[in-house]
């Protein structure tokens, strides 16, 4: 069944669009992550315009996250201190990012700069995160059924001032280190169309030393209002948000979630770091390629006059 | 059918006296709506020469139409390879390009029209295309057109069809041309050019109308004069269907 999307002018398939967020929702329902790194380059992969996928992915997050959110909201797995401070610096970094977006659109870079980004950060943390996991799987096995005992790292996020007490994450730290990584990712949900869970996760856990049990509701419940607050700044200057779009992309996702969330409940937190990690290689990889090959088409259409 | 002909011959007489030939013209429609389900349409474009002598005998009468959506500037850039990558460097702003353009011919198209006269009714996809020049350093901005009508064309855009149009009798001619499902709303601009010994001999044009209607346009003016109200409404109905499904999900369990 095809349809025509409003804001995007063009006509696709309804049914995959719907697949397309349910596959895309069970991801972000098990690793928490809001599943924009997938969906923003499989959008463009289908002919939706560059800027209305980035826009409208930030719209459809909103709406996976929020049914995730409530499910680790039941269970008390977000911390909503740390996830309050990681907002701050979040929504300042969205601000920033759509200003960013619209100066290189302008300057017909946004495309690289976007695709960049991903092969960049996907890469970096993938790799991380996969060496990490496979270790720490390496190491449980090797130690047998006792668990390996977590060691708090002292790093130079202890000796930072301005500290505050997260009860729910156990931790006593500096509110410099979670300012900054939500501006980060705030910037990254602007010009990537991304939550940012998958740079924030990991950011988390190494940098803050978060447990893995709270990490994922806290990242939720900041992708939310970061996202939320993108989609208006991008309606708002750009009116690139789809609305038709979106709501089919989440009515997949929205289920989706939910399956996931049961899924990743039943799954020990390496094994679900190992499967996050091979994926963001995965997609590192095929941005790296196209910017690698040379393209079978040279040249490149843009609407003029965006100076 | 028949039926359906007289009635659009009737709605739609139109004049160009030259040399005693006139085209009366029929279209099987002339809106277009972009509805939810739009994919794409196609138009049935007939007509017939209405003549008062009869036709020169040894010229044969050649037909060609064109429809022509609206046009805007647009910049097209090339890739280079940089720092092992490939990124965008060249740009040149085409000053005015049809954001579509068909041309559909009764024969091939260099040997029923005159480069003179596709010059003068800006014909050909090429004539269709405006730009005043390329700044200096780009050396070679026919390719920058080139690619755009390259572009264009594999997306359905830039349609040339050779030999599309039957003529019968050097009276009756019909072709139908495919609007793609990717369309720009705006007047769709339809010209009917006849043709004799490579000389415009009389034209008509007449407008289709494309245009969104129902939900697709309430969304569409929403967004453009109310951005705020369209961007809070895109989040309620993100978040009311987060909650609801969260909710059928909770309900589905403990039942």
């Amino acid at each position: 069944m095809q349809i025509y999307l409003p804001i995007a002018e063009v006509s696709v398939n309804a049914f995959l669009l719907l697949g397309l967020g349910g596959i895309v929702g069970i991801l972000s329902g098990m690793f928490g992550v809001g599943g924009g790194f997938l969906m923003t380059p499989l959008l463009f992969f289908i002919g939706i315009p560059p800027a209305v996928a980035v826009a409208t992915e930030a719209n459809q997050i909103v709406a996976s996250s929020f049914s995730g959110v409530l499910a680790h909201l039941k269970r008390k797995t977000v911390d909503l201190k740390m996830g309050t401070v990681l907002l701050i610096g979040g929504l300042v970094g969205a601000a920033l990012g759509v200003l960013l977006f619209n100066f290189l659109k302008a300057l017909g870079q946004v495309e690289l700069l976007v695709k960049l980004s991903y092969v960049v950060f996907l890469g970096v943390v993938g790799g991380l995160m996969f060496i990490e996991s496979v270790n720490a799987i390496r190491r449980s096995r090797n130690a047998g059924a006792a668990t390996v005992p977590r060691r708090r790292q002292r790093n130079w996020v202890h000796s930072l001032p301005f500290k505050m007490r997260f009860r729910a994450s156990g931790l006593y730290i500096s509110v410099i280190p979670p300012l900054l990584i939500g501006l980060s990712v705030g910037v990254l949900a602007a010009i990537m169309g991304v939550g940012g869970g998958f740079i924030m996760v990991p950011a988390m856990i190494y940098l803050l030393g978060m447990p893995t049990k709270v990490v994922v509701g806290t990242s939720l419940f900041q992708i939310i209002f970061v996202t939320a607050f993108t989609t208006m700044l991008h309606a708002t200057t750009n009116y690139t948000v789809d609305m038709a779009l979106a709501v089919l992309l989440l009515i997949g996702g929205v289920i989706g979630a939910q399956i996931g969330t049961r899924i990743g409940v039943h799954m020990k937190a390496e094994q679900l770091r190992v499967l996050l990690a091979m994926m963001v290689l995965v997609v590192c990889a095929k941005l790296a390629l196209e910017l690698l090959l040379q393209p079978a088409e040279l040249y490149s259409l843009g609407a003029a006059g965006g100076h | 059918m028949r039926r359906l002909l007289a009635l659009f011959l009737v709605l739609l007489p139109f004049t160009a006296a030259d040399a005693g030939e006139e085209v009366v013209l029929g279209l099987s429609q002339n809106r277009v709506a972009i509805t939810a389900n739009f994919d794409g349409s196609e138009i049935l474009i007939f007509g017939a020469v209405k003549r008062d002598s009869p036709p020169p005998a040894n010229q044969p009468l050649d037909v060609i139409v064109t429809i022509e959506g609206p046009s805007l500037p647009v910049t097209v850039r090339r890739k280079e390879k940089r720092y092992g990558i490939w990124i965008n460097t060249d740009a040149l702003e085409i000053d005015s390009a049809p954001v579509f353009y068909a041309v559909a011919t009764s024969g091939p198209f260099n040997e029923i029209i005159s480069d003179s006269d596709d010059l003068r009714h800006h014909v050909s996809i090429p004539r269709s295309i405006r730009f005043v020049g390329a700044p200096g350093h780009i050396m070679d901005a026919d390719t920058f057109s080139e690619a755009l009508i390259r572009i264009r064309s594999k997306n359905g855009l830039y349609q040339f069809l050779e030999n599309a149009i039957s003529v019968d009798q050097q009276t009756l001619f019909r072709t139908s041309i495919a609007l793609p499902s990717n369309l720009t709303e705006g007047d769709y601009k339809t010209r009917v050019f006849l043709l004799r010994d490579r000389d415009v001999v009389a034209d008509y044009e007449a407008v289709i109308n494309v245009r969104k209607v129902g939900l697709e346009r309430f969304l569409f003016n929403l967004s453009r004069e109310q951005p705020v109200i369209y961007g809070l409404l895109s989040l309620a109905i993100a978040i009311a269907a987060g909650w609801g499904a969260s909710a059928a999900f909770r309900i589905f369990r403990r039942a």
